[in-house]
């Protein structure tokens, strides 16, 4: 799984690979400096001879020194590698998501794709740091060690190579057990906090309804949920502690016993006992090493697929089909036989059979219940969804025929869900033209009557909007979002919705500054009033997926019945 | 966020071990445990540094005596082999046992700490919502708890073994060799001198890489909740270049805090082998001198080896406890919050009228409720649950200094429909939020049923009040569930009474799976529109005498509203409503309107009298239409 990932540490594989190395070469040092305290003890202290002990201690030392320098070197390595790993990673993601359709985007929530670019990419830096270190470094000791124990002593060493196979075996046993029982218990933990943070969000709804015992009681059966699961899973885990324990004073007694009894009957020199019993310490932790490194690559497991997810998403909606030459003329529409499913389904349309004209210029207004397709409708002009069949024109092509950019610089939608992102007011609105002037972003302003309250601030246009726009209301964001949407200079404009939080008389400005000042877009207003839509030239009446009507106010009026009835709604009770 | 006179927050370090203490308090109910795991770390850690004390004497005495020797006595070292298995034994045992307590003491710990945090925050005020983000507390319950759980279960049994473990090894070191010891003493000098530089270095180095994390966390959490937006402007070139400048800075910044982390382990796993070679040495010229013996060497070089790794864990384990216990701290901090006050004795009864007409308790589920009002004399009196409403002169700010509402009078009489009109932030959400007491009102009186507000407890004031909110919430669970959260003893044909009445029932019924539906993370598979349909159908099942609607129509389109139109008016019939719309077309069929400005009542009176009147209600009303 992780291979897959692989490609992201382009740079940096460099340092991915000398990582190992200094390892190796520090792992290897290391297993010596056992062998030679041997000597000192066998040939040095036995003989009595000072100066070899003397210059084996020196280059025990000196040994130790250089491992010191390689161990320090491998460590500054792996950091390298593993910290460009994740930044490749999280550029890989943050890059294909940017890629992502709005179809895309709705298969993943947008929670998934934050915890995704944070906590997995974080864990799966954790595990790559782990295996280029840990994962060289335990099987070369392991290995180095017992050939070690072999050279010195083969009969001795089969107490190794024993304990090596019970102690793996017990380990994969633990490993194998507490995986299932771990991921239990994480899929607990997340319903557990989710449970948390749906009562944060819902706060107010639990104490207008007095239900937070109701509350408390699910949470405290959530959180005795997560408590077994703990415990199940704990359980397995912390047997590993004792079990190396039991294995290593096994070998201990073993070694001591067995090569007690060599040295009595001379087959076994005692500096090379001891040694012996040093290398049970470097044997045993290479061991725990390895599974704690199969612990967490494990671990990461899940979050590698999830990022690989990401990854391999395919993208519905391809920039390739667009000739770059062809600009959008004008802001003429034509929707010819289109039907359109969310799910690519041709029994499930939300969209059925849709077809209309709009010439350039014209204000049009679309009507409809909830959940009748309004705002689908719309999406498809700037191709933010794709047709299923029929097909949408935008200026006399399909838009299809257009670059994704050129399209959807000259069709402009103000989205149903606002956002504002942190920075001034005015870096806010450049999003729309970056090179606006502030004449341009005034006159902008002007026609979305937010240039008074805009003025308002102390700051005006450099106030600062804070993360999504928190300082200022939902009537102002809605302000804002439109004013953001003339800087395009659009052909087209699409409104879907998006005074709702407006008061009716400056929605009327707003909707009399565009008729004035904009006589050449083509202007597409989605609105729950009557009010909003009667002075267009053209309104669109629709029901269930379908256009029901398309006319006049007046001839709506006469003619359509849903429309009469939304009209009656809203107009009962005037004097 | 501790106020002026909230809980005294002193400086970090001296927290430290008030904080402690209160952790041993939460983990009082297990201290026979605790004291048994006490226990068996003494006795692993003893075991563990006895038993590499045998090498001496089975060198010493059955080894090196009778080298060479055809037929040695091997009973002296079978027995010493006994003692060192029975040690062992002991060692492994103890092990397990200490292992297995802590996990039963942590996991019960955790899960008591976590209900009593969540406890808590059900009983808080709205203002600490207000004044707190949901990220900021969703932390308490995962980060903070998890570093916690690290620290119980780990941390703080492995310093304790730890730090035993270095002070025997060293005990035994001295027995062995007072001059080898020296030696150990010197290059241990070193090491914690290199552990506290790279430790102090890694630390700044961490803080960096976690400012920088938190910014890059910041933009990535800000983009993907806009990418539609990104999309729309066709700005994602200009956030990915944005991105990749934040993503280098963090690499930079976390390449250098890893670097000192990850250099710490070999510095000194190699100054321990330094050790290692210079006990050797050493330890081999004194032998030659006559000065030490080969049994010594053996279990000192033992020693020299297994005392650098729980010296790296003290280090290690000081820093995690030092992290999880600022996290506790964090959790007390919420768990000191001062919850809701609730003075209330008014209490809301079943009631039902006797032969003399006299309203009297009952313990069945009748229709009436009455308000329950004990006296001072000890008698109780009870009036009738009705709806009327009364705002006294009520003044009102969320914050000190800043008048939200100032002075509002207004009545309700049972029954009727009371209209809330005015822009944004006149004040329109807040008289609700009084009249149900989310906050509570320090200048000016309100009544209910004529009784103060403030007596009521809360949980009947709010029972007798059902409130659909600007803002519709669900929960995860089914359709059905979700409405019966209004009454949660409701059958399923009450729930299906209330979600006709709301006309939610036909798109349910179009569902996959109907009322059985499961909702998702706030019901995301469901329209705006619909979400508002299902909490008017929960505040229906609820069936209170009074009724709040905040927005509570808001994203249904106008047709849908006129048809459940009927069922609203059904739903509104005989109940005290209160109404906040800025859709006129709503609040026109009012017995009263009440225009608000700037947290003042400007305008009041039904429908035709304000037209009549021609002032701001006029203008908002008449701007509606002046185009058409």
């Amino acid at each position: 799984m992780l291979k897959k990932l692989l490609p992201s540490l382009t740079g940096y594989g460099k340092y991915a690979l000398l990582t190992p190395a200094m390892v190796i070469i520090e792992v290897i040092l290391e297993i010596f400096i056992p062998l030679i305290m041997a000597k000192i003890i066998d040939v040095g202290v036995k003989n009595g001879d000072i100066g070899y002990v003397a210059k084996a201690g020196a280059a025990m030392v000196l040994m130790a020194f250089f491992a010191l320098i390689f161990g320090v070197l491998s460590g500054r390595f792996a950091a390298v590698a593993s910290m460009g790993f994740a930044k490749g990673i999280r550029k890989k993601l943050f890059d294909k998501i940017q890629e992502f359709s709005f179809a895309n985007i709705d298969r993943f929530s947008t929670a998934s794709l934050i915890t995704r670019l944070t906590t997995d990419v974080n864990s799966v830096q954790m595990a790559f740091m782990m295996i280029i270190r840990m994962l060289v470094r335990a099987p070369i000791m392991l290995i180095s060690a017992t050939v070690m124990t072999i050279i010195i002593n083969a009969r001795l060493a089969v107490v190794f190579l024993v304990a090596i196979a019970v102690l793996s075996a017990a380990l994969y046993f633990i490993a194998t057990m507490a995986y299932p029982r771990f991921r239990a218990m994480l899929v607990r933990y997340d319903s557990m906090n989710a449970s948390v943070q749906e009562n944060l969000i819902a706060i107010r709804v639990v104490k207008a309804f007095v239900r937070e015992d109701h509350e408390n009681e699910k949470f405290r059966e959530a959180a005795d949920a997560v408590r077994k699961a703990q415990l199940r899973a704990e359980k397995i885990v912390i047997s590993t502690m004792p079990i190396m324990q039991f294995v290593m004073y096994c070998c201990m007694i073993a070694i001591s016993w067995f090569g007690g009894r060599m040295i009595i009957s001379e087959t076994l020199l005692t500096g090379e006992f001891m040694s012996f019993i040093s290398y049970v310490g470097q044997i045993m932790m290479s061991l725990m090493m390895i599974s704690f490194v199969f612990i967490g690559i494990v671990m990461s497991r899940a979050s590698t697929i999830r990022i690989v997810e990401v990854i391999d998403e395919e993208i519905d909606i391809k920039d390739d089909s667009g000739k770059d030459d062809l600009k959008v003329e004008d802001g003429s529409v034509i929707f010819d036989n289109v039907s359109f499913s969310y799910s690519k389904n041709i029994d499930n349309l939300t969209l059925s059979e849709c077809s209309f004209e709009i010439k350039s210029g014209e204000t049009v207004g679309i009507i409809g219940g909830t959940g009748s397709g309004k705002t689908s409708l719309v999406q498809l002009i700037p191709r933010l969804y794709d047709v299923l069949e029929g097909k949408v024109l935008a200026g006399g092509h399909d838009v299809r025929d257009y670059s994704i950019a050129t399209l959807r610089n000259a069709v402009s939608v103000v989205l149903q869900k606002n956002v504002l992102f942190s920075g001034t007011i005015r870096e806010n609105l450049r999003w729309g033209n970056e090179n606006a002037t502030d004449e341009e972003i005034e006159e902008a302003c002007r026609s979305a009557q937010a240039h008074d309250f805009i003025m308002s601030f102390p700051k005006g246009y450099d106030t600062d909007l804070g993360q999504g726009g928190v300082n200022v209301s939902g009537g102002q964001k809605q302000r804002l979002s439109i004013a953001r949407a003339l800087l395009k200079k659009p052909r087209v404009i699409i409104l879907d919705d998006s005074t709702s939080a407006v008061d009716t008389a400056t929605d009327s400005k707003i909707r009399q500054a565009l008729r004035e000042n904009l006589k050449n877009t083509t202007k597409i207003i989605i609105a729950q009033r009557i009010a909003s839509v009667s002075e267009a030239d053209k309104i669109i009446v629709m029901d269930d997926g379908r256009i029901n009507a398309v006319g006049t106010h007046e001839e709506l009026l006469a003619a359509n019945s849903i429309y009469r009835e939304v009209f009656e709604s809203q107009q009962k009770g005037v004097a | 966020m501790p106020g002026p006179h909230g809980n005294r927050v002193s400086a970090k370090p001296k927290n430290t071990v008030k904080t402690l203490k209160r952790i041993l308090k939460y983990m009082h109910a297990y201290r026979l445990q605790l004291i048994v795991v006490v226990l068996s770390i003494l006795v692993s850690t003893g075991a563990s540094v006895a038993g590499t004390y045998l090498l001496k004497p089975i060198i010493n005495l059955y080894i090196v005596p009778y080298i060479g020797n055809e037929n040695p006595d091997m009973t002296g070292f079978i027995s010493m082999i006994g003692i060192m298995a029975a040690i062992y034994a002991i060692g492994v045992l103890t092990t397990y046992i200490y292992n297995r307590l802590m996990i039963n003491i942590s996991t019960s710990t955790l899960y008591k700490l976590r209900t009593d945090l969540f406890t808590h925050m059900e009983a808080l005020p709205i203002k600490y919502f207000d004044t707190h983000t949901h990220g900021e507390l969703m932390s308490r319950y995962t980060n903070d708890i998890d570093t916690l759980r690290e620290m119980i279960s780990h941390g703080i049994p492995n310093l304790f073994s730890s730090a035993l473990t270095v002070v025997g090894i060293f005990i035994m070191m001295l027995i062995l060799s007072p001059a080898l010891t020296a030696l150990v003493v010197f290059i241990m000098m070193l090491m914690l001198l290199v552990m506290k530089k790279i430790g102090g270095l890694s630390a700044t180095y961490f803080r960096n890489q976690q400012k920088e994390i938190g910014r890059l966390n910041g933009y990535i959490e800000e983009i993907i909740e806009g990418q539609k937006v990104v999309k729309v402007f066709n700005r994602e070139e200009n956030v990915k270049g944005n991105f990749a400048e934040m993503n280098e800075e963090l690499c930079n910044a976390a390449t250098n805090a890893h670097t000192f982390a990850g250099i710490l382990m070999p510095i000194i796993g190699n100054l321990s082998y330094m050790l290692y070679a210079l006990t050797a040495a050493v330890g081999g010229v004194m032998t030659i001198y006559g000065h030490l013996d080969i049994g010594s060497i053996a279990s000192f070089l033992q020693y020299t080896r297994s005392f650098t790794q729980p010296l790296n864990q003290v280090s290690q384990q000081m820093n995690s406890i030092l992290t999880a216990l600022a996290g506790m701290e964090r959790i007390f901090e919420v768990l000191d919050e001062k919850p809701e006050e609730d003075n209330g004795y008014v209490e809301l009864v079943f009631a039902e009228e006797n032969e003399k007409g006299e309203l009297a308790e009952t313990e069945k589920s009748t229709d009436k409720w009455a308000w329950k009002y004990p006296k001072k004399d000890g008698s109780v009196s009870y009036t009738k649950l009705e709806g009327d409403v009364r705002f006294e002169d009520v003044t009102f700010g969320y914050e000190e200094g800043k008048t939200v509402l100032n002075k509002v009078s207004l009545y309700a009489k049972p029954g009727q429909k009371i209209a809330f009109v005015g822009s944004t932030g006149a004040g329109k959400t807040t008289i609700t939020n009084l009249i149900n007491r989310f906050y509570d009102v320090p200048d000016g009186k309100i009544r209910y049923d004529g009784i103060n507000i403030n007596k009521i407890k809360k949980a009947d004031l709010r029972r007798s009040l059902s409130m659909v909110l600007q803002d519709t919430h669900l929960f995860t669970g089914t359709v059905m569930e979700n409405i019966r959260y209004g009454k949660l003893d409701a059958t399923d044909e009450e729930v299906v009474k209330a979600a006709k009445l709301a006309n939610a029932h036909s798109f349910i019924q179009h569902l996959p799976e109907g009322y059985n539906t499961m909702l998702t993370s706030d019901g995301a598979n469901l329209s705006q529109g619909q979400r508002q349909l299902l909490a008017i159908a929960r505040a229906a099942v609820a069936n209170p005498p009074v009724l709040i609607l905040d927005e509570a129509t808001s994203s249904i389109d106008t047709r849908t509203e006129a048809l459940i139109e009927k069922g609203m008016n059904t739903l509104m019939e005989g109940r005290t409503v209160f109404v906040i719309a800025h859709r006129l077309s709503t609040v026109r069929n009012s017995d009263a309107i009440m225009v608000l400005e700037n947290g003042t009542i400007i305008e009041r009176g039904d429908h035709e009298d304000l037209i009549a009147a021609q002032g701001k209600y006029y203008q908002l009303y008449t701007g509606m239409f002046e185009l058409s």
